[in-house]
């Protein structure tokens, strides 16, 4: 019994040291976000999703704390994963009111990486489970996988370069499930059958959607007026 | 030859019911144009809807574009009724005005007349998509300024860059007017037969309707026939906005997923003008006016 | 006398109707030629045919000294008609009509020409209103107009009267005069009115059920001493009797009708009435007629021909 007790409260603390060890490393990793007020970069997008046609396009990013985001597209329509861009690193960890726990180790492009996995305490919290892979040396988010409420499960992948100081991303690859698009005939007016190729047809199956962002030309902490975050 | 043009087009633009369709076009347009710029956001979501749960749009797909896509999409159903409307009045009409044989005792061969009205009627329904694209096009594009054009097709949507827009349009309109000029053409056909112009306009109408619904019934006993019905061919000019992808699945701006489509469907809309028009001379020539 | 419309062994045939069967006739320079024959005798297909809006089942048609089938551009050019009805575009003025079918009759036509074709037939003041203001009367004139605008060597008119009053159908006469003696030209009018024709044409054609009945000069046709008297008596069997054993023996045509039919000099019918009363005979009727109207009333009513009625 005693052993018993023991074992639960040894398992306790060594939960608790661990997650104490986790949240200070999370906290750490916001600290150096929280560096950033705001940045504005320039952007490559691209999407790949199977039922989306869209070229590589343009793309302005401007970020103000706490969680203003916008992303401008020259031409001005982007499609993007359902909550998903819009959930950068920083809102991710805007919040305190996390619980972090240790999964463990991993590699993520050649970097090995502390696993945690973030718990919002807060019942209303849109994001169900968030799993970082971290950088510890360098203090950086190299993946990130996100599962909400109402939007599925997203996965984000970072690389970084001269920005990383600040936390700041070169390229960011958003993966997603994607759900079924399909229209009557009927509403889109379309007589013939488009007889896809066989590649074209895989392509659609596959239900993997991913968005790439390609960073540059980052201005940090130069003040943005909340203006450009009114859609 | 150049009179007798002259001529049939100045009879064709000097009857009021000639500007029936450009008004018709003009209100149509002008009405979809106010109920967006008044209501266009709630059509916008409407719209967008569509598109499933996992992806969002980002931005105003409601711009010049857009809308001129979706003009062109309802009022290419339409316009085939105006440009009947004209067509298919041409020899029918003169027919029962009682014009006709004071027409045909002048010193021009049938052959010629028949082609001179015909080209006077391809004017015509030039014309009327020259004011289609003003209105839908540059009246849009002033109202709802330009952007990317963003397109649900039924199984895939499309993002195309603004840049890459315009001269999809042009193309658009020059099939368009192959496409109307094929209905014009089938409309002349039928005016040789008749003595009154409903007959034929309706005719034509009625032949247009029946093989559009053979055309879009997915139904397999006619989906064998579909390649061989004008009507599938009439709208191929939405293939204009259809990119090709490359391998990792990147729209290429510039691209048209299937040009061979459009080639094809321009050369039987072709096959059918001439054959419709060809016909009609045959017929024409050896037909006695008793009207 | 130069032959301006040489019709040969022309017919139409229409599914079960043979509108015009084996016509010959011809049209010299300088005629009115006076196309006579009940409404669907096939006057309008064979005008048609001239026109080239029917094509002939058989025959030929020259005018001009040109074969029609072959050279229907350089004779159309050169003829002027009003078929059937009038009708111009309605919504167009008479002006714009008048320039319209002047240019499609190839020549270039100034405003002076057009306004004074148009005070030629009486519409100047008029020339800017659309046709569809018209009355058949105008509208007549407005064709007649159009037929004339090019100055054609032939004019073709259908039935022109149709729908005038008596003061239009005496303009349009006049018109014809106006255009025979003193424009020179070579009218073809079609009438299913003997008055109308009787009065102005120097030829006559007389058709019934598409074949020709007579043709000829109106000055024989219509010739005093070429008198039809049609006589009816109590007894037409003494009276043919009678008369057989007369002086009037040769002059018998022979019977029809109920009638006894002689061909004698107007002045002589004096001379038979005091006969016929010498001879007891029972006189219900005398009716003279010139020989025109003869051929005309054959085809007006009942359409008996006598059987030793020749011509």
């Amino acid at each position: 019994m005693y052993k018993i007790l023991f074992f639960v409260v040894a398992f306790q603390f060594a939960v608790f040291a661990q997650a104490q060890d986790m949240t200070s490393l999370v906290v750490k990793v916001k600290a150096k976000l929280d560096q950033v007020n705001d940045y504005e970069a320039d952007g490559n997008m691209k999407t790949d999703v199977s039922f989306i046609k869209a070229p590589i396009g343009k793309v302005k990013i401007y970020f103000k704390k706490p969680n203003k985001f916008r992303l401008k597209k020259e031409g001005g329509i982007s499609l993007l994963p359902k909550g998903g861009v819009s959930v950068n690193m920083s809102s991710i960890i805007a919040t305190n009111d996390f619980v972090a726990l240790s999964a463990g180790v991993s590699v993520v492009n050649g970097n090995s990486c502390k696993v945690v996995k973030l718990l919002p305490i807060n019942e209303s919290s849109e994001i169900v489970l968030t799993t970082l892979y971290i950088d510890e040396p360098n203090l950086l988010v190299r993946k990130a996988i996100t599962t909400t409420k109402e939007n599925g499960t997203y996965e984000m992948e970072m690389n970084y370069g001269a920005f990383a100081k600040f936390g700041l991303p070169e390229k960011v690859i958003f993966s997603f499930n994607t759900k079924d698009y399909k229209l009557p005939k009927g509403i889109t007016l379309e007589f013939d059958d488009n007889e896809k190729t066989i590649s074209e047809a895989q392509k659609l199956k596959n239900k993997k959607g991913r968005v790439e962002i390609t960073y540059t030309n980052y201005v940090v902490n130069k003040g943005i007026a909340d203006a450009i975050f009114i859609k | 030859m150049l009179t007798l043009i002259q001529i049939e087009l100045y009879k064709i633009f000097r009857r009021p019911r000639t500007y029936i369709a450009f008004g018709a076009i003009a209100a149509l347009i002008l009405i979809i144009q106010f109920g967006l710029k008044v209501d266009g956001k709630s059509y916008a979501d409407f719209l967008m809807k569509d598109v499933g749960g996992s992806m969002e749009i980002d931005g105003n797909i409601i711009n010049g574009y857009l809308i001129c896509y979706i003009m062109l999409q309802l009022l290419l159903v339409h316009v085939p009724l105006l440009v009947a409307l004209i067509a298919a009045d041409m020899i029918s009409g003169e027919a029962n005005m009682g014009t006709l044989r004071l027409l045909l005792s002048k010193p021009y061969s049938r052959t010629e007349l028949l082609l001179a009205k015909f080209l006077a009627a391809t004017v015509y329904t030039i014309m009327l998509l020259i004011w289609l694209a003003i209105l839908a096009l540059f009246v849009s594009m002033w109202i709802f300024g330009i952007g990317d054009m963003f397109l649900m097709k039924s199984s895939y949507v499309v993002l195309i860059s603004q840049n890459d827009v315009f001269w999809r349009y042009a193309g658009a309109f020059v099939f368009a007017a192959l496409a109307m000029v094929t209905v014009a053409a089938l409309g002349f056909l039928l005016s040789i037969f008749a003595e009154n112009s409903i007959g034929p306009i309706v005719a034509t109408m009625s032949i247009i309707v029946f093989f559009t619904i053979l055309s879009t019934l997915n139904i397999p006993i006619f989906n064998a026939l579909k390649p061989y019905l004008f009507t599938t061919h009439l709208i191929s000019w939405k293939e204009f906005f259809d990119l090709k992808v490359n391998d990792a699945n990147e729209a290429i701006i510039g691209s048209i997923q299937n040009p061979q489509r459009i080639i094809t469907s321009a050369l039987v809309l072709l096959l059918h003008i001439v054959g419709f028009v060809g016909a009609g001379i045959l017929i024409f020539n050896r037909k006695d006016v008793l009207s | 006398m130069q032959v301006i419309v040489r019709v040969t062994d022309l017919s139409k045939q229409f599914k079960n109707l043979t509108a015009v069967d084996h016509l010959s006739f011809s049209v010299n320079e300088g005629d009115v030629y006076g196309f006579l024959g009940q409404n669907g005798a096939g006057k309008s297909t064979s005008i048609r045919m001239m026109l080239t809006l029917i094509e002939p089942s058989n025959g030929n048609i020259e005018i001009f000294g040109m074969d029609l089938a072959k050279n229907r551009r350089d004779i159309l050019r050169n003829i002027g008609a009003v078929i059937e009805k009038p009708d111009v575009y309605k919504y167009l003025s008479a002006y714009d009509n008048l320039q319209l079918f002047a240019r499609l009759s190839g020549i270039k036509p100034t405003r002076k020409l057009l306004m004074d074709q148009l005070e030629m037939v009486g519409l100047a003041q008029r020339a800017d209103d659309k046709v569809k203001t018209f009355s058949q009367g105008m509208k007549q004139r407005l064709g007649i107009g159009i037929a004339l605008v090019h100055n054609p060597q032939l004019i073709i008119l259908d039935e022109p009267t149709n729908g005038l009053d008596p003061q239009g159908i005496a303009d349009i006469r006049n018109l014809i005069l106006h255009l025979s003696r003193e424009m020179n030209k070579t009218v073809i009018v079609s009438s299913h009115l003997l008055s109308e024709i009787e009065q102005i044409a120097t030829r006559v054609l007389i058709i019934d059920k598409g074949k020709k009945l007579v043709e000829g000069n109106a000055s024989e046709l219509l010739d005093p001493s070429q008198t039809i008297v049609e006589l009816q008596t109590l007894d037409n069997v003494f009276t043919l009797q009678q008369l057989k054993l007369s002086k009037w023996a040769d002059k018998i045509q022979g019977q029809r009708n109920n009638s006894i039919v002689i061909k004698l000099d107007r002045r002589e019918i004096p001379a038979l009435h005091t006969d016929l009363a010498g001879m007891q005979i029972q006189l219900l009727s005398l009716q003279p007629r010139h020989s025109l109207e003869d051929y005309f009333l054959q085809i007006t009513s009942g359409n008996q021909h006598v059987d030793t009625y020749s011509n």
